[in-house]
This record gives C-alpha cells, structure tokens and sequence, in this order.
C-alpha cells in the first residue's frame, strides 16, 4: 500500500474532492446522530439541551469503560465494540433520563432564562466531573481494528470509517422507523406539535418525553462511543466542540425536524470537510467556519431548510 | 384626519382572518368595533398597531402610512392600546408601569444617565410629573407606589389606560376594557372614556362585547363578522342592521341584548 | 414571552435587602465598605491583596455581565469576548504601535461597541436559547482568532506590555493596582445604579418583563436590548484593559469559555439583577476558590453543583422578586 503523502501528491482534484466527500460523510453521520438528540428534545420540551454535547462525551467515556470490561469475552475487536456501544446507549440513555426527570421537569413551568441556565448547569456539572476524574488528560481509547481499508485509486477509506458510517445510518433509519411506526414516535411528533391537545387526549407525555431523552441520549451515547473508536482519543471537554456543531447542523435542517437534522448533519460534515480545502481554513478556523455558517443561517433562514416557521406572536 | 384602514386582508395558515375590510375612525371620535367572537376584532388592533402585517391593504392615520411598521413605531406615531388580558408589568409598581409609556417620548441616553446631567435630572422629573398625571385623570394616583400585581383587577385595567394615556397618544385602542368590571366600574369607564375624549381630544376606539356599554358611549359602531365588515354606523343604524342580528343569531343571549 | 412568575415575595434574601432600604443604614454600609476598601492596603498581604484585586476585576466585569442577563434578560455565554477585545487592544496597541495607555481606552471602548454591535446585531431577535448558543460561538471565534492570527501573538499571546503612568509617576506593584481596580469597582458599581435608574434601565426591565407589552409602549426592544449589549461591552473591554497592564502579558486562555462561565456564575451566585448580589458573587467566585484551597481545581465543579442546587430549589427561578 501506498503512503498517504505518496497518494496525496497524486490526488487530482476529483480525487480531493471525493475524499474529502467521504470525510465529511464520516463526520456528518456523528453530527447527524448528535444533532438528532437535540431536534427530538427541542421538539417536545421546547428546549435546546445544552448538556446534550456532554452526554455524547459521557457516552464515550461509558463505550470506554464497557469495552474494558467486555474485551475480555468479547475481544477488542468489532464484536466487544458492539457489546461496548450497546452498554453505553443504554446506561446513557437512562443518564439521559434522570437528567430529564431531576433538572429540566421541575423547571417547566419557570421562567426562560432559568430553564436555559439549569441546562447549562447540567452541562457544567458534567463536564467538570468528567475533568475531576480524568484529571484533564486524554484519554487513549484503544482497540482492535488495525487501520485496514480499501484504497481506491488515490482514495482510501479505512474499515472502520465504512462500519461506523453504516452503523450510523443503520440506526438513523431505526430511529426514522420508531418514530413513524410505533406508538411513542407518533407521540413525540403530537408533542412537538400541541402538548396540550396530547394531554387532554389522554397521551402521557411525561412518559413520552422521558422515552425521547432516552433515545435522544443513546444515539449521542452511540456517536460518543464511535468517536472513540474512530479518532482514538477521548477527553473531557470533548462534548463541547461536538454539541456546536450538532447545533449548528440541527439549525440547518431546521430545528424540530428529525429529517432536517440527519440532512443538517450531513451537509455540515461535507462543508467542514469541503472548506478545510480552502487555502487559510485549516485548523482551528474550520471551527470558526462552522460558527459562521450557524450564524448565518439562523440570521438568514433561521427555520433551516425543513423547518417550520413560527407562527407570528400575540 | 384620523384612522383610516383599506382593503386590509390578513391570512394565517389558510385562513383569511381579515377580509378586505374598510374602517374609518375620525378625528376626537369615540367608536367601537364589535362582532361574535372569532370575528377578528383583536387581529384588526394588532394589524393597527404592527403586531401582525397584512398580507394586503394599507393603514393609514393622520395622513401617514404605517403599514409594516413595528409596533414602537406606530406607537410613537400617536396610536396607543391595552390588552385583552391585563398585560402589566407585574413586578413593578404603577407609576414605573406608567413610565414606560413615556419613554418614546423622551431620549435620555446611557451617558446622560451615568453622569446624571442636569438634563437628564430635568426630564426625569418630568416623566414623573406627567405619569402621576395620568394616574390623577383615571383616579388612582394614591397607588402609585404598589406592586402593580397587588392592584384590585379593576384598578389594573385603569393602570394599563394610565400607561396607554402616557405615550401621548391621538388614538386610544381599548381591547375589551369593561370585561370583568362590575357595573359601578363599567359606569366610571363609560366616563373616563368621554373625558379622555372630551379633555384630551383623544380619539377612542374600543372593542367590546356588553352592548349596553357599546350604545351609551359610542358615536359610530362598526361591525365585524367572520374577517368582513359588515356593518358601520350609529347605535340606532346598527341596531336594526338585519344582517348584524343574523351574525349574532346562535350567539349568547347575553350578545343579542341590542 | 417571559413574564416573571411571582415567587414569595417576603423571601429572606429580599428581606435582607429590605433592611438596608432606610437611607441611614445604606449610608453607613457603604461607608464602611469604603472605609474597608481604603484601608485593606494596611493589613493585606501582598498575595491577599492580588486576590482582592482580582474580586474587584471580577466585580467589574460581572457588573457588565449583570446588565446583559440580570436586566436585558439575554443569557450571554460568550462575555469573555469583550474582555479580550480590551485586553488585546491595550496590548497591541502599547506594544506594536507605541501608544500611550491612557489613548488606549478610547479606542477599546470603540472596539467593544463594535464587537457589541456585531455579535448583538444579527443576534438579539434571537429566542433565548439560540441567543445562549450564538453568543458561546462568538466568544469561541473570539478566542479561536486570539490564538490563530499574528497580531495578537497566537497561542502565546502578548507579553511586555508597558505599565501605565499617571503625571510622571509608574503605576506598578500590587498596591497600585490594588487602588486602580478598587477605583474602577467603585466606578462600575456607580453606574450601574444610576443606569438601573434611569429611563434606559427601566426600559431594560420592561423588555425582559414582557417585550410585546413593552413595544407596545413605544420601546423599540431590538434598540433596548443592543444598548445592554454594548453598555456590558464596554465594562468588559475596561476590564480587559486594565487586566492587560496589571499582568503584563495576555494569552488566549484567560478569555475561554471557562471564563465566560465563571463571570456568569459571579452574576448569577450572587443574586441576578440585583448590584449588591452581584459584587457578593464576584467575590464568591474569586474567593472561594482561595478559602476552600483543596477544592480550587474542582472550583467549577463546585460552582456548578451550587448553581444547580440553587435552580432546583428555587423553581422560580433567581430572578429577585423586587428590584432593587
């Protein structure tokens, strides 16, 4: 196999083009699945749950832990990554919950402001504990997988990329399927809609809510434990970054819309990817990228492209 | 000159609210604007005042054109309003909720604020003389000092007519000032209403349902039905309007006691 | 849109304030806060005194804090922005260009009404929670260029910037400073009593009451809410300027969002809204930390417990019944 700097210094610029296609197809998958947690809790409290960043990074440090102690029977491999992902959706997902239930239930009926600041007490209280155990270092999440792909002229893909961007649209479509067949799904959208109607229509929407954190949880959990695999390193204030740009790409697709944030998700993805190709983008300012696109479509188009808008106050 | 309304049509989601409706209030005038509920009669007061932007049709008032204005806009042109549910600033007391109206008449910056210039000591005292003025004219000075959310319902509404009376303005727009009053408080707006007329040569227009308060201040009637204007003219021309009394047939007893 | 729902109204926090309502008993506590303050020079360490200084700094900067969140009701994570554009202003200017520090609160007080009306600008029809979240992305960008571009010595940032001198005479040492900041404290606090009190401060809480009502009124609630941008700006950019020479040197670490987090907890601790509460958090905040030495690492996890407890079981929320 050929070096990356030997296939680089061959790559026209189809070949940049589709690489950094794939990236961002990678990328966009872990935003998409964050993103979605965000839309779904936007859509039935009304909230945007600033902890939600955190809880991705308390997914991978959960993946972390559980594939430590099931590489035993499992083997560091796909298989104990499985197993790994798995634990951490669930134990995630029910942290998920109880964040729900302790903070944001009693907070419902007060004012704005205060709700957003329990979030980002939350948010604190997390990332803090996080930092407190770790001591602030990286942590190395280790596995099995070698850095095997497919090389395809110039373009090379590992395996792992592969596997993750399947398992992320694989559970993108559950999720589409739980929320357009079953019951809680149809409830959740009712929600986001008029929860007062559901109410009186017999609908428990505090079960519900506590179901959409639940989900919205794991699927961070699933992205967090990913990440892990994927960059091999995690740390504290991973979830940071992350939450943003999920943000940002939830915006895009525009907020409430489960499609819009798999859509929002993606396309930031391929434009990170796409601008780090432009000459002065690279490092750090790709963030300020991402910042100035959500910038500019929440001043230009705040309802995103599947959004829907507000009806006019009063 | 006054108010003058054209072809005003205001949709939501499909629903045309406000159909091509035409409506003049003139100069010094007290009308009122009724019709069954669901008519549109607060959404014609919030197209007024810039709340909502009619998809078409103008607003016209003193000569000026305030379609697609903001609401502080319209305000500081002269028209000013109340709310159907009392919408005070709760955790203040009177007199500062009165002061709110008189900011758009006034323009103390931050920098005259921080350095407490003598012009910024002289208009204050001036807000403060003109608020307590507009508490004396609806009869509630002495409770200038109280937490607005402390007040008799009653004396709430006359705080949001204080506030209203403060911005200075040509028109009043009064959305259902007599709901929840007792008859000696209907009594004593029905004045207060011809005395902001009489002694201030404010223009008054109100929404309101109980009609017997309807017919004894109003000089012009207009009614709405279902976002169309149907009917416009004295109490008496009203009143035998056959095509008012068909709009509220099916309504409350308490709507048909023309 | 907001409207503040009732909490007990005779809550002991509120009757504490209360028993400083009569004119003779707030006259003293400020005389003796003052006396205090004069005097601390006297009996304070070296090290005590940097601490103190570093309160009051603190005060400042959660005063401008203060008229963001506590009376524009705008919950600003990205503040730290404005302490960095008057800090790397200063210090770019004294040392690239030479310029007397003195000149250089103008132009940071232009820089932060810049700053204030580009991130506020396009920002503050915003709802709440993405007005949180925009504004934590500006301070991101903010910090990102700080630590990127040339100007501002990237991740090093810059060092040797010159101490200032007041007629001939070098402020320097941790007493002087000490006495600058309590001076500047003493301005911040001045202001935002006469700003709370005035027809712009009234207007702020009209807007966070209920901003329809208030554009009712004939407040204009975009132009309401950029002026407590800016005016929190611009006591942000002044503390950056005078933190850049009381340091020396500046780097981009000092205007993360750690910071931003730590300047609203000073604000919110306290008691938001209110100035008192507020300076008691800027004090908690710097303090703290020193006081309960083993927990000084973890001092954001403990803030953050505390805040979190606080919101919880004060469901209203911590908005001061009566304003002050």
């Amino acid at each position: 196999m050929r070096t990356p700097e030997e296939r680089t210094t061959t790559m026209s610029f189809t070949d940049i083009f589709l690489q950094q296609l794939i990236n961002g197809l990678v990328l966009g998958s872990f935003y998409a699945l964050v993103a979605l947690g965000y839309t779904m809790i936007f859509g039935v409290i009304k909230l945007l749950n600033f902890a939600h960043g955190d809880v991705y990074m308390v997914g991978a440090f959960v993946g972390f832990g559980a594939l430590s102690l099931v590489a035993g029977t499992f083997g560091a491999g796909w298989a104990g990554i499985f197993v790994a992902m798995v634990i951490s959706m669930i134990v995630v997902g029910f942290l998920g919950v109880i964040i729900e239930q302790a903070a944001y239930r009693p907070m419902l009926n007060a004012p704005r402001l205060s709700i957003l600041i329990t979030a980002l007490a939350v948010s604190l209280v997390l990332e803090n504990s996080a930092l407190a155990l770790t001591d602030g270092q990286i942590t190395a999440f280790n596995t099995d997988l070698g850095f095997n792909g497919i090389e395809l002229g110039n373009l090379y893909v590992s395996y792992t990329q592969v596997v993750l961007v399947v398992a992320s649209f694989i559970l993108m479509i559950a999720l589409e399927l739980f929320v357009s067949r079953t019951m809680y799904g149809k409830a959740m959208r009712a929600i986001s809609i008029d929860k007062d109607m559901c109410r009186l229509m017999g609908i428990n929407v505090q079960r519900v809510i506590a179901v959409t954190f639940f989900v919205g949880s794991a699927l961070a959990a699933a992205a967090g434990t990913m990440a892990g695999v994927q960059y091999g390193r995690i740390w504290y204030f991973m979830g940071f970054l992350i939450g943003l740009k999920a943000f940002t790409a939830a915006v895009i697709g525009g907020i409430g819309s489960i499609t819009g944030a798999m859509l929002g998700g993606l396309i930031l993805g391929l434009l990170e990817s796409f601008a780090t190709q432009i000459p002065g983008i690279g490092g750090e300012w790709k963030d300020v990228f991402t910042f100035g696109v959500l910038i500019l479509v929440l001043v230009l188009k705040p309802t995103g492209l599947l959004g829907k808008s507000e009806v006019e106050r009063m | 000159m006054g108010l003058k309304l054209e072809q005003i049509t205001l949709r939501f989601a499909g629903n045309t609210v406000l159909d091509k409706v035409d409506f003049t209030v003139a100069d010094s005038a007290i009308a009122s604007l009724i019709g069954p509920n669901g008519a549109g009669k607060t959404s014609l007061f919030n197209s007024i005042t810039g709340f909502y932007r009619p998809q078409e049709g103008n607003v016209n008032f003193n000569g000026e054109s305030l379609m697609g204005r903001k609401p502080h806009k319209v305000t500081k042109a002269g028209i000013a309003r109340t709310f159907q549910n009392v919408r005070l600033f709760r955790e203040m007391s009177v007199l500062e909720n009165v002061m709110s109206g008189m900011h758009c008449r006034t323009s103390s910056g931050a920098i005259s604020a921080i350095l407490r210039t003598p012009g910024q000591r002289a208009e204050e005292k001036h807000i403060l003389e003109v608020c307590e003025d507009c508490l004396d004219f609806v009869g509630i000075v002495r409770e200038k000092d109280r937490l607005a959310t402390n007040l008799a319902y009653g004396h709430q509404r006359l705080v949001e007519i204080a506030r209203a009376l403060a911005t200075q303005p040509k028109l009043l727009l009064l959305d259902e000032p007599a709901a929840g009053l007792n008859s000696a408080e209907k009594d004593s707006l029905v004045e207060l209403i011809q005395r902001i007329r009489d002694d201030r040569g404010i223009s008054v227009l109100l929404i309101e349902h109980d009609m017997s308060l309807v017919m004894k201040v109003s000089e012009h009637i207009h009614v709405l039905d279902h976002g169309r204007m149907i009917a416009a003219g004295t109490a008496r021309e009203v009143q035998s309007d056959p095509k008012v009394i068909e709009a509220y047939l099916g309504q409350d007893d308490e709507e048909l006691a023309l | 849109m907001a409207v503040n729902t009732v909490s007990n109204p005779t809550s002991r926090v509120d009757r504490l304030y209360a028993w400083f309502d009569p004119p003779g008993r707030r006259w003293t506590a400020y005389a003796l806060v003052l006396a205090f303050l004069v005097t601390g020079p006297l009996y304070m360490s070296n090290y005590a005194m940097v601490i103190m200084t570093n309160a009051l700094l603190y005060v400042v900067l959660a005063l401008g804090l203060n008229t963001v969140v506590g009376y524009a009701g705008l919950l600003d994570l990205g503040y730290a922005a404005f302490f960095a554009v008057g800090a790397y202003t200063t210090g770019i200017l004294t040392q690239e260009f030479g310029v007397n520090f003195w000149l250089t609160i103008p132009f940071a007080v232009v820089a932060a009404t810049c700053a204030g009306i580009i991130i506020g600008g396009p920002t503050l029809r915003l709802r709440s929670d993405y007005l949180a979240i925009v504004t934590l992305g500006f301070g991101e960008i903010v910090r990102i260029a700080a630590r990127n571009l040339e100007i501002t010595g990237r991740a090093s940032g810059l060092s040797g910037i010159p101490n200032p001198s007041l007629f001939g005479w070098e402020i320097s040492g941790p007493t002087a400073f000490y006495y600058v900041f309590a001076i500047l404290a003493v301005i911040a606090c001045v202001s935002s009593v006469r700003l709370l009190h005035s027809r712009l401060g009234r207007a702020w809480l009209y807007v966070r009451h209920d901003e329809d009502a208030a554009e009712a009124m004939g407040i204009d609630r975009v132009k309401v809410k950029l002026a407590a941008y800016i005016t929190g700006a611009i006591y942000g950019s002044i503390g950056g300027v005078f933190f850049a020479v009381n340091l020396g040197s500046i780097s981009p670490p000092s205007f993360s969002f750690q910071q931003s987090v730590l300047i609203l907890m000073a604000v919110i601790l306290g008691g938001m809204g209110k100035i008192p509460g507020v300076i008691v958090g800027a004090f908690i905040v710097i303090l703290g930390p020193e006081l309960l030495r083993d927990i000084g690492s973890l001092r954001l996890l403990v803030f953050a417990v505390i805040l979190l407890l606080i919101m919880l079981f004060r469901p209203s929320g911590i908005w001061p019944s009566r304003r002050s």
